[in-house]
């Protein structure tokens, strides 16, 4: 679905007369490969490049070197850029900024109005997509009146009106509180399970990625890990060296085995934790 | 007290007049401000009049809603009446204090003036509350399409409204979080001169303006990533098209401008027969 190698990208700060001045590398050597339908979660600190990375995925940005291909498409190529857009749709950050439409269903027929979607046919995606995202009640209202992880689920669903088979999420849930980004985090795993398609999510919260298929760790713009959740939070020391936390009970489990306790490596949430708990005492 | 300046307040209804496509609205509002400075007569006037309050009680907004509007220009009414009352010449002086006289030909102008600018005023209110903002760009862009020819860029301005309208109430809510939160640093709105004041939004300004160019860049990667082009090869999700009732309604508008047109015609000639003066 997604591939790279050896992806580069620099930032390149000019001075008052538009000179080169200094360059800064948000991405370093990136190589990857993301396979159609899974569930994919990037982390990273803030300033690890990991956003610059999944800009890439939507041609935002092109590589300074390297290459990226989505679906077979090169990104650098110009007239498969709506193709890649379409393919790989992103949300992002804010949910404010990236809502077009006055109207919930207006903003939702955005895209396919963009790609010269028949007008009937973008009745039935809108109706679908935001049925898909659980909003479909909200279709008259405006979105400044939705809450942050509503309007969230609003911009997924316009990504979805373009029927992409990959959908980048870009931090979606950092403005969010905690109700808003539990629901933001299931509609995007609903997504993956019924529809079959592919998310990318970039996140720094540990604990949206205990369930993802495959997690890449990003540093100073290298991938520094790769994994399963859970052969990535078995390694407790490196993620506290790149400045991640892990999710509570991996560091209960972790500290209690650092003091003997004989405990499995990467327990990932609270009911683990007791059942392994629960058999050590019963073997007591 | 800045929510209150919303641009095209709509005032929610189910009514014939809401349900008009919006290029008939658009359209029907010039014809009418066109009839107003055709109107010269008080015939004229009653015609003017009577079209008004047939739109107004189809239109099901409460009268009083409407003139609400009306309290914003009342400034520019008074100066208005005031100047003609005093400074158009007449054949009969009806009162004079040193310089200042009134004389009827004063009267007669000072009178229609105000009752055309006030009839302006509710004529484009009614088009403004019964269309949504949305759709009043979209009937624009429609009515506008033609430009497009001559290398206006059309789509874009429609876009550009739009967009301006979604943006409108979250930078209303941010300059009422900067303001508050300059104020808890000490910052002071209220008091002072008229420099004082514009100075002190200096501070708000600043930030306001730095998140609107923020969001601006926001917003234009979003777009982007889904596909945006301008208006080339875009299909619209909610096309506009007429209905009977739309061409009904351009009937009665055309039917009602050349009876203005009329009516001022032979109130001339009757005038102009009968009063030689």
């Amino acid at each position: 679905m997604i591939r790279a190698e050896e992806l580069t990208f620099e930032y390149e700060r000019l001075d008052e007369e538009g000179n080169v001045e200094s360059k800064k590398r948000a991405v370093d050597h990136v190589n990857l490969h993301i396979r159609p339908g899974k569930f994919i979660a990037v982390l990273g600190h803030n300033g690890s490049g990991k956003s610059t990375l999944a800009k890439h995925m939507n041609a935002i940005l092109t590589p300074t070197e390297g290459t990226l291909w989505v679906d077979g498409m090169d990104t650098k190529e110009d007239d498969k850029l709506f193709r890649i857009r379409q393919d790989a749709g992103m949300v992002f950050q804010n949910p404010d900024n990236q809502i077009i439409g006055t109207v919930v269903e207006e903003d939702v027929g955005f895209g396919p109005e963009n790609l010269g979607v028949p007008t009937d046919e973008i009745w039935t995606r809108v109706e679908e997509s935001l049925s898909a995202v659980g909003m479909l009640k909200y279709r008259h209202h405006s979105p400044n009146k939705l809450s942050g992880g509503q309007k969230q689920r609003v911009a997924i669903a316009g990504v979805m009106a373009m029927h992409p088979r990959c959908i980048v999420l870009d931090e979606p849930t950092a403005m969010l509180d905690p109700n808003g980004r539990a629901s933001v985090i299931r509609t995007a795993r609903k997504l993956n399970q019924e529809e079959g398609i592919t998310i990318i999510l970039i996140t720094h919260y540990m604990e949206e990625v205990v369930e993802a298929d495959h997690v890449f760790v990003m540093d100073k713009g290298k991938v520094v890990m790769e994994g399963n959740p859970r052969e990535i939070f078995s390694r407790v020391d490196e993620l506290k060296s790149l400045r991640l936390d892990v999710p509570q009970a991996t560091l209960l489990a972790y500290e209690l085995q650092k003091r003997g306790i004989p405990l499995p490596k990467g327990i990932l949430n609270n009911k683990e934790l007791v059942d392994q708990l629960c058999q050590l005492k019963s073997k007591m | 007290m800045i929510r209150d300046i919303t641009l095209g307040q709509y005032y929610p209804a189910k009514s014939i007049i809401h349900q008009l496509d919006p290029r008939v609205k658009l359209v029907t509002t010039m014809v009418y401000i066109v009839s107003l400075f055709v109107a010269k007569g008080i015939l004229g006037y009653v015609l003017a009049t009577f079209f008004l309050a047939m739109t107004v009680k189809l239109s099901k907004v409460p009268f009083r809603y409407i003139t609400k509007g009306l309290k914003a220009i009342m400034m520019i009414l008074l100066i208005t009446v005031v100047f003609n009352l005093f400074l158009v010449d007449g054949d009969i002086v009806l009162w004079r204090f040193g310089f200042l006289r009134i004389t009827d030909k004063g009267v007669k102008t000072a009178v229609f003036m105000a009752i055309r600018l006030i009839y302006l005023i509710i004529g484009s209110s009614i088009m403004t509350l019964t269309t949504t903002p949305n759709d009043l760009t979209d009937g624009l862009e429609k009515l506008l399409g033609p430009l497009k020819k001559i290398h206006v860029p059309v789509h874009e301005i429609a876009m550009m409204m739009s967009i301006a309208l979604r943006f409108i109430p979250i930078l209303l809510e941010e300059t009422d979080k900067i303001m508050k939160a300059q104020i808890a640093r000490g910052a002071d709105f209220e008091t002072g001169n008229l420099i004082q004041k514009a100075r002190a939004m200096v501070p708000l300004l600043v930030p306001l303006f730095i998140s609107a160019f923020r969001r601006a860049n926001d917003l234009a990667m979003a777009m982007e990533a889904r596909c945006y082009h301008g208006g080339d090869g875009r299909t619209k999700m909610k096309p506009l098209h007429y209905v009977s009732r739309d061409r009904m309604a351009y009937g009665l508008v055309w039917g009602y401008l050349l009876a203005m047109i009329g009516i001022t015609w032979a109130e001339r000639l009757y005038v102009t027969a009968f009063w030689p003066l």
